[in-house]
């Protein structure tokens, strides 16, 4: 088979993991060294796929034979697809070769398990060790990390990736169980938390050999592994979970494998699709309505349960409500908290404003210290004015609280129900 | 503050108070200019801001270089700014570097002000652009007489007046070809290969034309069949990609011509998807592993009968509560079966579920400094908690300790129970008030209960407090320390 059609099968095939994120790893360039690469803090996303997902990886399977069954998996062992291997030349070259030319910014490299997770990772870190050792690439590498693979592989995997990926597949061990029997919660977790100590340990290094200045070698000559951290990926809307239940798992796994990022892919049909999923796909605002959660806790300081506890009716229990976002929603349960006084509460209770984003509040805090915050102030930094009015106090600006009842806004703020069928963002 | 400026006109229609500055239109030559004005002590509204591609700065007497500082933020913005395609731009920097040096020098905090509200837009704009070519650039390979490896070349169409300013990152990222990007108002390029480092300078020319830029690359086919394999048909966001890859873009990115065809197929692509579900059962990649289940009952079966081997292999899969959800794993005892000494604490803590033994984290640390200064030998001693699964109340990237309740405890304790019938230890040292409950059944007040033996199922309980309790109290090296070592040295006495 021509390298060529193996790429068409073996990218058709990776497409099913949302992440292709190229930030937050350390920063490198090419000046002095053989090859080619650099990265500088935020990634590039070099091109847009019409589904609206940003194409800065080169992401492939080094192959899409598997000997697991999991039922929502287009590589799964008894899918009828076309199957395909590349070699470790093949994916190199097609790397450097695109990398070159600008398409990308490096490589994302998973695979179905093949013999053993043993054999499969082996091969996965030999392609990044090729990239870095025998061609010097400093551009980005994302490896997808085997469970249950050998401590010393994840090692090398660290060492030579600035990104390790175990997908946690689905938000319950159940629903795992279910749906992929070969696979195991526990067996996954125990993955993230090597990872994670694996991390630790290194980062300690670091630090010890940064208090002792005449120590060689030198912290900032130590490599670090797995700069960018670790990430993870669940299916959404292929088993009966609630939104409630992705968010709980997400907390937890944020808060005990330190994880850069939980993506949340909606479940789309695949090819050859197996009868025990849902025959239609779930709704993208359901994804995004997660994603903007997931926000909400990373940067907003909401816990998983606040955002989840609907009263409203529209909701059902432990759904987040597709036509508002979840902050508003929050706000709107929550019309006691409010008004947030732009000109005196706190950091915390900026944040909590609908309409407020991080940085519109760092604004604000800044201009704080100098003058008061007018109204005109929020529309001059292009703030969601609209949003915030009903829940803030500012210079000029003092909201009556029974002027807008809740009902009223949710109305004023959700989408006409004609738009919501195309809603797109 | 309210000098507009169209700057098209000619200087026969400036106010005629106004100063006309010639500078060349970059941010150094209105640098220049600016110093010179500013140390003058000219206002903003006295000057007409006439860009001049040829000026030569030499005539000038050279400005006060050190006359004033500016934060260093404005230098940042003011240099982003000065490639925006606005004219006005010039005379909106002199404005505020004018407002920043006369008594506002907090200004560019004041997001609400007009000028900074300005000038923040210009510096987002340009540094869209800067990142959209970084993004956009598609180099074509095209062989050079006398090299081995081909030049790579580009050609780009900015919005604003970018080249220089975004030309580093190229010079950083591909340090080791040689390339050039060619857009109509100038182009640069890198020899860069091998022999480059920081010093090494990309060279600038003058604008060129498309026609002079290379019109195919062979791995263009290539990287059209992965832009069509990535894309998923089920979820078509038009509007998304739009936005973020404008269609200005499209035109000189060989993947975008695909673009009409996949939306348009798309539809039909996932109506036969789903049409299509069947369950095959014939295997394509060989047997099936075995599952997770059945591996666990095999591993099992090899350990002996009644063995604490065999008993942790058994908690390992315990879903008797709620605390295997959120858990990593099963942290059970450790230690000696033929131990005289069982020291059981509450429940492991975030350092011990991670790597699945007991006292690991920083109060097991401590736990064994109390054992050394009691002369007591960790190897000899079976430890264990009176819970196993640790309970955690996750906050950002941080677990936080929760208290075991009465119902995990009590889900637990068949666990302790074993584990006491197979050690069947002399003297048990319990560790803070759970551990102490657990077993005696009633509550326990450790501060008062502490140091004395309480006899219990013909073995002698200790009770004393749980080392994290001098970890939160910071007692570590004082008197609380000396206690707990106290206490540890009765209970073997």
């Amino acid at each position: 088979m021509k390298t060529i059609d193996k790429l068409a099968i073996l990218a058709d095939a990776a497409k099913y993991d949302a992440s292709c994120s190229s930030s937050g790893t350390a920063s490198r360039h090419s000046l002095g060294g053989k090859g080619v690469g650099s990265s500088e803090g935020s990634g590039i996303c070099h091109a847009y796929a019409p589904d609206g997902r940003c194409i800065s990886l080169l992401k492939i399977l080094l192959t899409n034979f598997c000997i697991y069954e999991c039922s929502y998996c287009i590589n799964r062992n008894s899918s009828n697809v076309a199957r395909a291997r590349f070699t470790t030349k093949e994916v190199v070259d097609l790397t450097l070769d695109f990398y070159k030319r600008n398409y990308i910014e490096g490589l994302f490299l998973s695979s179905g398990v093949i013999q053993t997770p043993d054999y499969t990772m082996a091969q996965l870190v030999e392609v990044a060790r090729s990239l870095r050792e025998d061609h010097d690439f400093r551009g980005y590498i994302h490896l997808k990390t085997i469970p249950d693979a050998d401590g010393e592989l994840l090692a090398d995997a660290g060492r030579y990736a600035d990104r390790l990926s175990i997908n946690v597949e689905l938000p319950t061990r159940v629903a795992l169980s279910e749906l992929a029997p070969e696979k195991d919660h526990r067996t996954i977790k125990l993955s993230m938390a090597r990872i994670r100590a694996k991390s630790d340990e290194h980062a300690e290094a670091r630090r010890a050999a940064g208090r002792v200045t005449s120590q060689r070698p030198r912290s900032r000559d130590m490599g670090r592994f797995a700069p960018a951290g670790q990430s993870t990926q669940m299916i959404i809307g292929a088993e009966p979970s609630t939104d409630a239940d992705i968010l709980d798992t997400t907390a937890d796994l944020y808060s005990s494998y330190r994880l850069k990022r939980v993506y949340f892919s909606a479940f789309s049909p695949i090819p050859d699709a197996s009868a025990r999923l849902p025959a239609r796909r779930t709704s993208l605002m359901r994804e995004h309505r997660l994603y903007q959660s997931d926000w909400l806790m990373r940067f907003y300081g909401y816990g998983p349960r606040e955002i989840t506890a609907g009263t409203d009716d529209s909701a059902a229990a432990g759904m987040l409500d597709l036509d508002i976002d979840p902050k508003l929603a929050w706000a709107l349960r929550n019309r006691p908290y409010f008004p947030v006084d732009l000109n005196r509460d706190d950091r915390e209770r900026l944040l909590r404003v609908p309409g407020l984003g991080v940085k519109s509040v760092n604004r604000i805090l800044n201009i704080r210290r100098w003058q008061k915050i007018r109204l005109e102030d929020l529309v001059a930094m292009k703030a969601g004015v609209k949003k915030a009015m009903p829940f803030t106090r500012c210079a000029g600006h003092h909201p009556g609280l029974g002027e807008a009842p809740s009902a009223l806004l949710r109305q004023r703020f959700a989408p006409a129900a004609s738009a919501q069928q195309t809603f797109d963002f | 503050m309210s000098a507009h400026q169209p700057s098209l006109f000619g200087d026969g229609d400036t106010a005629a108070d106004q100063a006309v500055v010639r500078f060349k239109p970059d941010f150094a030559g209105w640098q220049r200019a600016a110093r010179r004005h500013l140390a003058a002590g000219v206002a903003p509204e006295a000057i007409w801001w006439q860009p001049d591609p040829d000026h030569v700065s030499g005539g000038d007497t050279p400005a006060p270089a050190n006359a004033t500082t500016v934060p260093k933020r404005f230098i940042d913005w003011a240099k982003a700014a000065a490639c925006h395609s606005a004219d006005d731009r010039w005379a909106l920097l002199y404005r505020l570097l004018w407002r920043i040096t006369h008594g506002e020098r907090h200004l560019l905090s004041l997001a609400g002000d007009a000028d900074v509200a300005r000038i923040t837009r210009y510096a987002k704009n340009v540094r869209r652009d800067v990142h959209k070519m970084k993004a956009f650039v598609r180099f074509r390979a095209v062989a050079e007489p006398g090299h081995e490896a081909p030049r790579y070349i580009a050609w780009f169409e900015p919005t604003h007046h970018i080249v220089d300013y975004a030309a580093g990152f190229f010079v950083r990222r591909f340090a080791n070809m040689r390339w050039s990007i060619l857009t109509p108002e100038g182009c640069v390029h890198w020899n860069g290969q091998g022999h480059a480092d920081s010093t090494t300078k990309p060279w600038f020319g003058p604008g060129a034309s498309k026609h002079e830029a290379p019109d195919g690359d062979d791995l263009e086919t290539a990287w059209q069949i992965y832009y069509a394999s990535i894309f998923n048909p089920a979820r078509v966001k038009w509007n998304a990609m739009r936005s973020e890859m404008p269609v200005k873009y499209w035109k000189n990115m060989p993947e975008a011509q695909l673009i009409p065809k996949l939306v348009a197929g798309a539809d039909q692509r996932v109506a036969t998807m789903e049409a299509n579900i069947k369950d095959g059962d014939t295997l394509h990649c060989g047997p099936r592993p075995a599952t997770p289940e059945a591996t666990s009952q095999a591993g099992l079966a090899s350990r002996p009968a009644f063995s604490l081997e065999r008993l942790a292999g058994q908690a390992e899969l315990c879903r008797a509560c709620g605390l295997c959800g959120p858990a990593t794993q099963t942290v059970f005892g450790e230690g000696p079966a033929n131990a005289r000494l069982m020291i059981v604490g509450e429940q492991p803590g975030d350092q011990e579920d991670l790597a699945g033994r007991p006292f690991v984290g920083p109060a097991g640390q401590l736990l064994d400094r109390a054992l050394a200064a009691a002369g007591i030998e960790r190897g000899q001693v079976y430890l264990t908690n009176a819970v196993k699964h640790f309970k955690f109340t996750p906050a950002g990237k941080k677990r936080l300790h929760a208290k075991p309740d009465y119902h995990e405890v009590a889900a637990c304790r068949p666990w302790l129970d074993n584990e006491l019938a197979l050690v069947n230890p002399e003297r048990i040292v319990t560790l803070g008030a759970t551990a102490a409950q657990a077993l005696l059944q009633r509550r326990v007040a450790v501060t008062r209960e502490r140091g004395r033996p309480i006899e219990w199922q013909s073995r002698m309980i200790w009770p004393t407090i749980h080392p994290s309790y001098l970890l939160r109290t910071q007692d570590t090296h004082g008197p609380g320390f000396s206690r707990f070592v106290a206490d540890l040295e009765a209970a073997i006495a």
